[in-house]
């Protein structure tokens, strides 16, 4: 508890380009762009394969494969082969990071739908897409929002290897305390981490509370 | 990187097994180790603590409260907060995933014992089972499925979480990415990054086939 009164305490700690609120920034950027570019790629995706049926298979296996891709590697190999001009390097992790929980949520979501739900949507004379995004997308919006939850909490919590090849982020307080045996400074790095992906999961528990129709929740 | 090949060949014959702690073979093993024991401890007490939450629904969402926070700790943090109780040893890297495990498994077996449909609890009942007895031939192999599941999303993670150890010197394979990023030749990460996704692979094929062994009466 000291270690963190220290490091809040420190005037030092909030000024300047690797100060508290540039650092927090900075992982608030990673982290929001790699999680919306996976939801663009694995929403559409688990949807269309949820809805047809059709690669399921070949999707469950590969995402349960993609978890185990390991962050660190990914990130020190996309770092050499294309250098850290910008910050793609860290984006392409990242984002790997967050397909797979939001692909399997969003397909098991749509698959889970009660057989009859659809049966009766087509028999109202609905088209496929209209059954798609009228009926499947609202009951299983709860599924898919866990899914960015869970790939939320993953995605602020993994984004402070970027640190390591030398990118920003709260993970310089972890990193740079580890380096000059500054332990304050790398707890409290990890405490903003840890308040940050709480946050993120609060925003994402509110965002279903308000987005989920009272009907669907009501059915749960 | 200039003519430097993605993947050399001859270092990777050369380096598979020297019989140093260095050479691919030993930090696969040590990758092994430090990537089991926690998924197995975190079953061992994911059980008890799951069977508690199922059976008294007040101790549940306490659980899973503190089960998020842990899950939103950034590995590497805790890693080094480690160090200052375990210092350096596998058991710095075993403890923190062992929490990790847990934050999977709980939810997972607490879902397993409460999927399991009232009739059948009652069935057991009325067949003269005692609590135990219901417990261990009735609920508990129902529940397979669900926990199972979450058994191979906690060992996938596991393996693919250990090497970030390697920033504080114990990473099984993950010091392959450190080594590659430090002599900035590229051989080692790929061969990291391969050998963890094969490794990952192998064990949720294992747990598959454990289910399909576990589970006759679902092989349709």
């Amino acid at each position: 508890m000291n270690w963190l009164i220290d490091f809040f305490s420190n005037p030092a700690n909030w000024s300047g380009p690797g100060g508290i609120p540039v650092r927090l920034l900075e992982h608030l950027e990673f982290s929001v762009v790699a999680l919306l570019m996976a939801a663009a790629v694995a929403i559409p995706l688990g949807l269309w394969v949820g809805h047809t049926g059709r690669g399921s298979l070949v999707v469950v296996v590969s995402a349960n494969a993609a978890r185990a891709l390991p962050t660190l590697g990914i990130l020190v190999l996309v770092v050499l082969i294309i250098g850290v001009g910008s910050t793609w390097p860290v984006l392409i992790p990242l984002v790997l990071l967050a397909v797979p929980p939001i692909l399997v949520n969003t397909y098991e979501g749509v698959r889970g739908v009660d057989p009859d739900l659809r049966d009766a949507a087509y028999g109202m004379g609905l088209r496929g897409p209209q059954v798609l995004f009228k009926v499947l997308v609202p009951v299983a919006l709860p599924l898919i929002l866990l899914g960015m939850r869970l790939a939320a909490i993953q995605v602020v919590a993994t984004a402070t290897v970027a640190a390591y090849v030398g990118l920003g982020g709260l993970g310089r307080f972890i990193m740079d305390g580890l380096a000059t045996k500054n332990y304050t400074i790398t707890i409290g790095g990890a405490f903003l981490v840890v308040v940050l992906a709480l946050a993120a999961q609060a925003g994402f528990t509110l965002l279903s509370r308000v987005a989920v129709s009272p009907g669907v929740r009501q059915f749960r | 990187m200039g003519d430097e090949p993605l993947v050399r060949w001859d270092w990777i014959w050369r380096n598979w097994d020297t019989g140093r702690p260095d050479s691919i073979l030993a930090l696969l093993e040590s990758h092994v180790v430090m990537a089991f024991l926690p998924v197995l401890f975190g079953l061992l007490l994911a059980l008890p603590l799951g069977l508690a939450s199922a059976r008294w629904r007040w101790l549940y969402q306490p659980t899973v409260s503190v089960m998020n926070v842990v899950y939103s700790l950034p590995s590497i943090a805790v890693f080094i907060v480690m160090l200052a109780i375990t210092g350096l040893g596998q058991a710095t890297v075993i403890v923190p995933l062992t929490f990790y495990s847990l934050a999977i498994l709980i939810p997972a077996v607490v879902d397993g014992l409460t999927s399991i449909p009232d009739h059948v609890r009652n069935s057991a009942v009325a067949m003269g089972f005692t609590p135990l007895r219901r417990l261990v031939r009735v609920e508990l192999p129902l529940a397979v499925p669900v926990v199972l599941a979450g058994l191979r999303v906690a060992t996938v993670s596991s393996i693919s979480l250990v090497s970030v150890g390697a920033l504080i010197g114990q990473g099984g394979l993950g010091y392959l990415f450190i080594d590659g990023w430090q002599r900035q030749f590229t051989t080692p990460i790929v061969v990291g990054i391969v050998a963890t996704v094969l490794l990952a692979v192998l064990a949720d094929g294992l747990l598959v086939l454990a289910q399909r062994l576990l589970t006759p009466w679902r092989r349709a």
